[in-house]
C-alpha cells in the first residue's frame, strides 16, 4: 500500500466566528486526482489555500510525505522551507492567470522564474527548457520572448500551468483552472491538464465548481457545503448515485446539454 | 573620525558660525553612526536609520551628505565627485557645505582625501585602506522594480531569496541579445546579501570587490544605509553562459590619452561633433600634467594631446 502524498486531519479554518472550512480530513494519494466541488461560499477555496499554506490553519493536522519518503508536518514548517517546498514539489495555478504571471516579463522568462530561483544560471538552458514546455502545452515556441498580456485567456492559462509544472512538481493545486475560459478552450486545457497528470503522474487537487470539469479530471470527488465536506467518494459513484440531498440537487442542476 | 561639538579656528578655514561641527546635531551623528556600526557589521544588509531633512533635496545626495556628516573629523580631508567630476554642481556644491559647517580641508585629489563623497562613480586610482568612499544612494532596494511589496522584499533578503533579480537579467538578454544593465548593475556581497551599488556604471563594479577602502552607502528618501567593508568580496551577478563584462571603448580619452578608464561621449559643436574624455577629471588632470612633465623633458610637444586638450577646456 501506498504512503498518502497529503494526509489532513480535522482541518479547520475560521474567519473570526464565520466557518471557512470545518472539520475537513481527507487522503490524497500519489498521481491521484482530488476534485473539490460546491457552489459559491462553500469554502473550497479557503480550504485549498489553507492546505497550499497560504492561510494559517485553526485547528487539525496536515502532513505531507516529501521525496525521501518522511513525513512532514506542514503546519509547524518553516518559512524557508515552505518556500522551497511551493518551489521544488508543489505548484499552484491560479483561477485568474494574471495572479499567477508576472506581467511585466516575457512568457520564457515566466516559465524560466521558478528555474532561476531554485539556482538555475544557464540561460541557454534555461530558455531550452521554456521552449520545451512551450510546446509540451501547446503553445507557439516562436512566442516565447512576447508578454503574458498578448496572449489570449485560454493561453495565458496554459503559460501559467507550463510554469508551474517546470520544476517537475509531485502535487499541484488548482483552483478553478478552466473558469473564465469559453467551452472550447475550456474543452482543450482540460484534455492537456488530463494528459499532463497522466504523463507526470501527478497528484492535483483541484478546486471547480463545474461538475463537467470535476468528472473529466477528478479520480475521486469531494462534495462540500457550508465550509464541511459532506459527502466523498469516487468520482463516477458520487455522479451517478448522489446520496446527499445537497449533491443531488447539484447534479441535478446541471444544464443539459 | 572622532568629531568635537565646535570647529576649532584656525587650522582650516573657518566655519560657519551657529551650525554645530558638520551641520548634523550631536544625537543625529550618534544615530547614523550606531547604523553605520550595523551595516559594517553586516555587509551588504540595508539598515533603517531616521533621515534628517537636509538643506538640499530629495534626490541630490541627501543621504551621502549625512553619512559624510556624521563620519567627518577636523583632520579629514573632503573630496566630492558627481559623475567623475570635481567641477559640477552637485560636487561643488557639497564640497562647500562641509567646508563652511565644518571647516575641513577639501581636495579634488583623490590621493590626499581621506573621505570622498561620490555620486554615480569610484575614482580611477586605486583607493587605499586610509580612505572611505561615500556613496549617494537613490534607491538602495535593488528588488524594487521587481517586487513592489517592501515586506516581500524584506522576506526575500532575509532568505537569501534572489531568484528573481536573474529573471530580470534574462529579459535583459531577451531584449538586447545581452545583459544590457549598465548601471546599478546588481551585486552580491560577501556570499549573502544583494545589494545595489548605486547608480556607477558597471565598468567600477570590479572595484567594489576586495577593496581596501571602507564603502559607506547612503540613501536619504529610502532611510536606508549599508556598507561594504574593507576587503570583502564583491560579485557581480550574471549567466554562466553570458558572464559579466565592463564596457570597453574604441576611442582614448581625447584629452590625456587613457585607454584604461572610463569614457564620457561629448558633443562638442552643433554639427554633431563628438570627443571622448575621461569622465574622472582629477586622473584626467594628473595624466596629462605627467605628460607635460615628460614634454619639458624629452623638449618634445605631443601635439596633439596639447591641442584637443585646449578645445577641452573652452568646453
Amino acid at each position: 500500500m501506498l504512503n498518502p502524498l497529503l494526509q489532513v486531519r480535522n482541518l479547520s479554518k475560521r474567519y473570526g466566528s464565520r466557518i471557512g472550512c470545518e472539520d475537513v480530513s481527507f487522503d490524497l494519494y500519489p498521481g491521484e486526482v482530488l476534485c473539490v466541488v460546491g457552489e459559491s461560499g462553500s469554502g473550497k477555496s479557503t480550504l485549498l489555500s489553507t492546505l497550499a499554506l497560504r492561510l494559517q490553519a485553526d485547528t487539525g493536522t496536515l502532513h505531507y510525505t516529501s521525496t525521501e519518503g518522511d513525513s512532514i508536518d506542514l503546519l509547524s514548517l518553516s518559512e524557508p522551507r515552505r518556500r522551497l517546498l511551493m518551489r521544488t514539489e508543489w505548484g499552484f495555478v491560479e483561477q485568474n492567470p494574471r495572479d499567477g504571471l508576472r506581467a511585466g516579463v516575457s512568457a520564457g522568462a515566466n516559465i524560466g522564474e521558478p528555474l532561476m530561483a531554485v539556482g538555475a544560471r544557464h540561460y541557454g538552458q534555461i530558455r531550452a527548457t521554456a521552449t520545451q514546455w512551450m510546446s509540451r502545452v501547446e503553445l507557439d515556441t516562436s512566442r516565447i520572448d512576447d508578454l503574458p498580456a498578448s496572449f489570449s485567456g485560454g493561453m495565458q492559462q496554459r503559460l501559467q500551468i507550463a510554469r508551474n509544472l517546470v520544476t517537475g512538481p509531485r502535487l499541484v493545486f488548482m483552483d478553478e483552472p478552466t473558469a473564465g475560459l469559453d467551452v472550447s478552450v475550456q474543452a482543450r486545457l482540460l484534455d492537456l491538464l488530463r494528459t499532463l497528470t497522466s504523463q507526470l503522474q501527478l497528484s492535483a487537487l483541484v478546486v471547480t465548481h463545474d461538475i463537467g470539469v470535476a468528472r473529466l479530471l477528478a479520480h475521486r470527488l469531494m462534495v462540500m457545503q457550508h465550509g464541511r465536506v459532506v459527502e466523498a467518494g469516487l468520482t463516477d459513484q458520487v455522479l451517478d448515485d448522489p446520496q446527499h440531498p445537497y449533491t443531488q440537487l447539484l447534479v441535478s442542476s446541471v444544464l443539459p446539454v | 573620525m572622532t568629531t568635537m561639538p565646535t570647529a576649532v579656528p584656525g587650522i582650516n578655514p573657518p566655519a560657519v558660525e551657529g551650525y554645530n561641527f558638520a551641520y548634523l546635531d550631536e544625537q543625529t551623528k550618534r544615530m547614523i553612526r550606531r547604523s553605520l556600526l550595523k551595516a559594517v557589521a553586516i555587509p551588504g544588509y540595508q539598515v533603517p536609520f531616521g533621515s534628517r531633512e537636509m538643506p538640499l533635496p530629495y534626490g541630490w545626495g541627501t543621504g551621502g551628505i549625512q553619512v559624510t556628516a556624521a563620519i567627518i573629523g577636523q583632520q579629514d580631508t573632503l573630496k566630492v565627485i558627481d559623475q567623475g567630476s570635481d567641477e559640477t554642481t552637485n560636487a561643488v556644491n557639497i564640497r562647500r557645505f562641509f567646508a563652511r559647517t565644518a571647516g575641513v580641508k577639501t581636495t579634488q585629489k583623490t590621493a590626499e582625501a581621506s573621505i570622498i563623497q561620490t555620486r554615480h562613480r569610484i575614482p580611477e586610482k586605486p583607493l587605499t585602506e586610509a580612505q572611505i568612499l561615500v556613496y549617494q544612494v537613490p534607491m538602495p532596494e535593488p528588488l524594487f522594480k521587481l517586487e513592489p511589496r517592501v515586506i516581500e522584499c524584506r522576506k526575500m533578503h532575509a532568505l537569501a531569496d534572489y531568484g528573481l533579480i536573474s529573471v530580470k537579467l534574462y529579459e535583459d538578454i531577451v531584449q538586447h541579445g545581452s545583459i544590457a544593465t549598465t548601471y546599478d548593475y546588481p551585486v552580491i556581497v560577501n556570499h549573502r546579501y544583494l545589494s545595489s551599488p548605486s547608480p556607477i556604471p558597471k565598468f567600477d563594479n570590479p572595484k567594489l570587490n576586495m577593496n581596501p577602502a571602507l564603502q559607506l552607502f547612503g540613501a536619504g528618501r529610502e532611510r536606508r544605509l549599508y556598507a561594504i567593508p574593507p576587503y570583502t568580496p564583491v560579485k557581480s551577478l550574471d549567466f554562466d553562459d553570458h558572464p559579466f563584462a565592463v564596457e570597453r571603448w574604441d576611442h582614448a580619452c581625447a584629452l590625456c590619452g587613457s585607454r584604461e578608464s572610463f569614457l564620457d561621449e561629448v558633443i562638442v559643436d552643433d554639427a554633431g561633433k563628438r570627443m571622448y574624455v575621461c569622465s574622472d577629471s582629477d586622473y584626467c588632470h594628473e595624466r596629462r600634467d605627467e605628460l607635460e612633465a615628460k614634454d619639458m623633458e624629452t623638449g618634445v610637444s605631443s601635439g596633439a594631446a596639447a591641442a584637443t586638450a585646449d578645445q577641452g577646456q573652452t568646453c
